[in-house]
């Protein structure tokens, strides 16, 4: 109205968009909402489709959940006598689990610190670029790697009869999830601001005891969720521990015992469970138990995560 | 002079300096050498299995098929599998996570059904790899009917490799500065027109690197595709580049690796190792163009 009083009666018409612009924009953004929403879609759909067909072993009356969880007697294809009991296999997963951080966090952390605090930004820059291609190696490859390198070295180091073992696949873990501690770990102490590092170095420390006094205190939110997602990596490592850590179902007395894992149990079993069977479904409830496991890591490593940005 | 001494010795001499230096000095070695204990395994490992790989590494060994039971031979059906399925992957798996990456960036405020979807996103991240293999089974292989195929096992990597793409394509996208989309919209574009005509383009190189590494990502898994639609064997022309039709089961790298370190006994030893080479050289080359595309994008950042 006031631009046309300004030029005059024969100014022209503000331009608009055509009707099928209006609409089609309309329409993409649909698609970009649905496309938002996928993820929790997928997430949902994981769930119930390895539910679904985990589902009918839960209620088919001879079946003890108590026993799957409790029991360390896992005979699926026994003639006599058939038990599912998982707690080998789950105590497998914590052991190999449990030493690959024994190993990885320190060297994670001790590496994310060397790069957040002492290297200048060439040599941080060539770190980083080191730490994202050991991260982009194939879990099959580190498996491969598990299974003829580190199998010859522990049985010409330790001298035990197999080399496939849970100090095998202990090493081979760490070193898969030693690149997400150090990069979580590394963003963790860029978060720190600035000013508490001036504030340290001006009273005379040296970066030794600001890193421990207080870049520590400071960051361990952040270095705990480090800890955690690398956590959250190890036990779901599937092809890895499969090659390297042995196939004996058994309750590991020894750095040197044969392990089976969780996941591995049910690559190992998937090919020869006759689909509907219960051995089949049994594995599917196992996926279950595995998705809940790492539901509970992921979310609380968010937490601790989300707990830093707040303050 | 004597009283400058004076002065500066207090600060660099008393005993409890010394220790305060030498605990730096020996704290700063000891993280170098974490460092280090990272480098050396890669660099030894990779050098390793190129020694060990010499032997097959040659043209032949990559557009040939196995022979010999898969004793000997080259690889050229799992080679072909493998791009079939990062293809099809790639092919659902960027437009969506793309898409997802701009809603949550450019449309999604900060309320309980968007920060849920991010907890969709990060969870989706950590299920294990083996569970999204019993999934694609469950879904694709026998409620969607698709079978044993490249559709099923493409569908399971699709799915897994979302998050890859829409965390990194989110990073790319919250890289360009507020101020462009501001100027944008006081010149009355609408919310889509600005995502078109300013944030997609400043973010490009971004979205790129992150589909590349989707790909790589893609290229190495082997749970996944396991039980979906990759077998040990599969009856190929030697160099044919069509073998394999949608609804078929194939071969892929990833597979052909553990199958010939787990299940085929006697295999020529430097046959397997060439395998990994392989397939560790694709992922490497791949992830290395994806850091070379990212500095190159960095240095000819304008803002």
């Amino acid at each position: 109205m006031g631009s046309a009083d300004l030029v005059g009666a024969d100014a022209p018409e503000r331009p608009r968009r055509p009707r099928w612009a209006v609409w089609g924009e309309r329409a993409l953004e649909t698609i970009i909402r649905l496309s938002g929403v996928s993820a929790i879609i997928f997430v949902l759909a994981i769930f119930f489709f390895v539910f679904r067909e985990a589902a009918p072993v839960l209620f088919n009356g001879h079946f003890n959940i108590l026993q799957f969880l409790f029991s360390t007697a896992w005979y699926p294809t026994s003639e006599s006598n058939i038990r599912y009991g998982t707690f080998a296999l789950t105590l497998g997963s914590f052991s190999v689990t449990a030493l690959a951080m024994a190993l990885a966090v320190p060297f994670g952390l001790g590496a994310a610190i060397y790069i957040s605090e002492f290297s200048g930004p060439k040599q941080k820059e060539t770190l980083k670029v080191i730490i994202e291609l050991l991260a982009a190696i194939p879990s099959v490859v580190w498996g491969f790697i598990g299974l003829t390198i580190m199998n010859k070295i522990i049985v010409a180091v330790t001298g035990a009869p197999v080399g496939v073992n849970l100090l095998n696949g202990g090493i081979i873990l760490a070193l898969m999830s030693v690149p997400i501690i150090v990069s979580i770990g590394e963003d963790a102490l860029k978060a720190v601001p600035d000013s508490y590092r001036e504030a340290a170095l001006a009273i005379g420390t040296t970066k030794w005891q600001l890193i421990y006094r207080v870049l520590f205190p400071a960051a361990k939110n952040g270095l705990l969720a480090a800890v955690l997602l690398g956590v959250g990596r190890a036990v779901g490592e599937t092809m890895a521990v499969l090659m390297a850590t042995g196939h004996a179902v058994q309750i590991p007395h020894g750095v040197l015992d044969s392990v089976r894992t969780l996941t591995a149990n049910i690559a190992a079993e998937l090919g020869e469970a006759a689909a509907g069977s219960d051995h089949y479904r049994v594995l599917f409830l196992t996926g279950v138990l595995l998705f809940c496991i790492t539901f509970a890591v992921n979310l609380t490593a968010d937490f601790v995560i989300r707990g830093v940005r707040r303050k | 002079m004597a009283d400058r001494t004076a002065i500066a010795a207090p600060f660099t001499q008393t005993a409890f300096g010394r220790r305060k230096e030498r605990y730096q000095r020996i704290a700063q070695w000891v993280f170098l050498g974490m460092a280090l204990a990272m480098i050396i395994p890669l660099v030894s490992i990779v050098a390793f299995l190129i020694y060990r790989a010499a032997p097959s590494l040659n043209w032949n060994f990559l557009v040939d098929i196995p022979r010999h039971g898969m004793r000997d031979g080259g690889i050229w059906p799992a080679l072909v599998g493998t791009f079939y399925l990062v293809g099809i992957s790639l092919a659902v798996a960027a437009p969506i996570g793309v898409l997802a990456a701009i809603y949550l960036n450019e449309y999604a405020g900060d309320n309980w059904f968007n920060r849920l979807i991010n907890l969709a996103v990060i969870n989706l991240a950590g299920v294990p790899s083996i569970v999204h293999a019993l999934f694609g089974l469950g879904a694709f292989v026998y409620a969607a009917r698709f079978g044993y195929s490249i559709i099923s096992a493409s569908l399971t990597l699709a799915i897994m490799t979302l998050p890859v793409i829409i965390a990194s394509t989110r990073e790319a996208l919250a890289s360009v500065p507020q101020s462009f989309r501001e100027a944008c919209w006081n010149v009355g574009a609408t919310r889509w027109q600005t995502i078109k005509a300013v944030v997609l383009p400043n973010s490009i190189s971004g979205i790129l690197t992150g589909v590349i590494l989707q790909v790589s990502r893609a290229a190495g898994e082997t749970a996944p595709i396991m039980f979906t639609g990759a077998v040990f064997y599969k009856a190929v022309q030697r160099g044919d580049f069509f073998p394999y039709h949608l609804t078929d089961q194939c071969m892929a790298l990833s597979m052909h690796l553990y199958t010939l370190a787990t299940q085929v006994p006697d295999v020529k030893e430097s046959v397997s190792y060439a395998t990994a080479v392989v397939l560790l050289g694709v992922v490497l080359l791949v992830n290395a163009g994806a850091i070379a595309l990212r500095i190159w994008m960095r240095n000819r950042k304008r803002w």
